[in-house]
């Protein structure tokens, strides 16, 4: 069965995997992590330099042909959100940006309405917007209406493993929503991310369960091959849950045609 | 001269523009990202950029991130 490519503002990606570059041990274990993901797509975040510490651009361990997406996370307004992007557009590594909002440090839940008002900024000065919410109707339709390339609702907590936690609510965006819905949080095996693209979500996006792994560079490729196997479900024609049985053998009896007599 | 560099007071002893201070506090100056008092200064105007007493400087680069 072929499938058509995950397109977002009119590039096309092979890959419905994108992986973040936060929590791995070490730069090596992140470059093959990123091979062994095939991701085209994957997060950085932008932050001070530390004057003291001399740390290694984490560019260099980026394959060049992965398109670069600058998260805004350490922004809690819209406003602060629109600077963080401008300094990333300003390196001159592309102008995607994943809009991140947060002003909530227990739950780091985004803030929908600030995520609305800095997408419109950002669309408007042409960058290609990725924005990060709270799955929820309305505020995916603002996004579309300010100009948004695609939609990223959470599936649970940052960083929590606890999977499609929000499944119901995606469904919705999945079925009203016209942009790629890419399940970004809380996606904490394999397992998850293939539901999610059983769902329709055109791409998942994890990252804490891949760095935190024992082996980062094995479930980056399990991840691979579970949004394949997940995207192939979907493409299917996925039956329809039952509440009741409905047996998968002839329904005769072995010897007699009346169950019954058995 | 003093200036401020990443919230940190750098006391500089002579004049100096952005393309000298990023090669003094930054391992690489490449992916590094100038801030100036609020304005952003693109790399090709580093050289023409001169540090003032009480500039407040930003550098900032790339990490990883989800």
């Amino acid at each position: 069965m072929t499938d058509s490519p995950l397109v977002i503002a009119g590039k096309s990606f092979s890959s419905r995997f994108l992986l973040g570059t936060g929590k791995f041990k070490n730069k090596q274990d992140l470059r093959d992590s990123i091979i062994a993901s095939k991701s085209e797509i994957v997060t950085v975040a932008l932050r001070r330099i530390d004057l003291e510490r001399h740390e290694e651009n984490i560019l260099e361990y980026i394959p060049k042909h992965v398109t670069l997406l600058t998260n805004t996370s350490g922004a809690r307004n819209a406003q602060e959100a629109v600077r963080i992007a401008r300094l990333a557009k300003a390196s001159g590594c592309g102008n995607w940006v994943k809009i991140e909002v947060i002003n909530d440090s227990k739950y780091l839940l985004p803030d929908n309405q600030e995520t609305i008002k800095a997408t419109e900024i950002l669309a408007a000065e042409g960058f290609i917007v990725l924005p990060y919410i709270s799955p929820d109707l309305y505020a995916a339709r603002a996004l579309v209406k300010a100009g948004a390339a695609t939609v990223m609702p959470l599936g649970s907590f940052i960083g929590s493993n606890l999977g499609l936690k929000t499944r119901e609510f995606i469904q919705v965006l999945i079925n009203e929503i016209d942009l790629p819905i890419i399940v970004d949080a809380g996606i904490g095996a394999p397992s998850q991310a293939a539901e999610a693209m059983e769902m329709g979500a055109a791409a998942v996006l994890a990252n804490t369960a891949v760095a935190t792994a024992q082996n980062p560079v094995a479930l980056a490729h399990a991840f691979a091959l579970a949004v394949e196997a997940g995207r192939l479900a979907y493409l299917s024609g996925l039956p329809l849950q039952q509440s009741l049985a409905k047996a998968s053998s002839p329904l005769t009896g072995f010897l007699y045609d009346d169950v019954s007599a058995n | 001269m003093n200036i401020t560099i990443n919230g940190t007071p750098q006391q500089l002893s002579s004049e100096k523009n952005l393309t000298d201070i990023v090669a003094s506090f930054c391992k690489q100056s490449r992916h590094v990202i100038t801030e100036l008092n609020g304005t952003i200064i693109h790399s090709d105007q580093w050289p023409q950029t001169k540090l003032q007493d009480g500039d407040a400087l930003e550098l900032v680069t790339f990490v990883g991130g989800g």
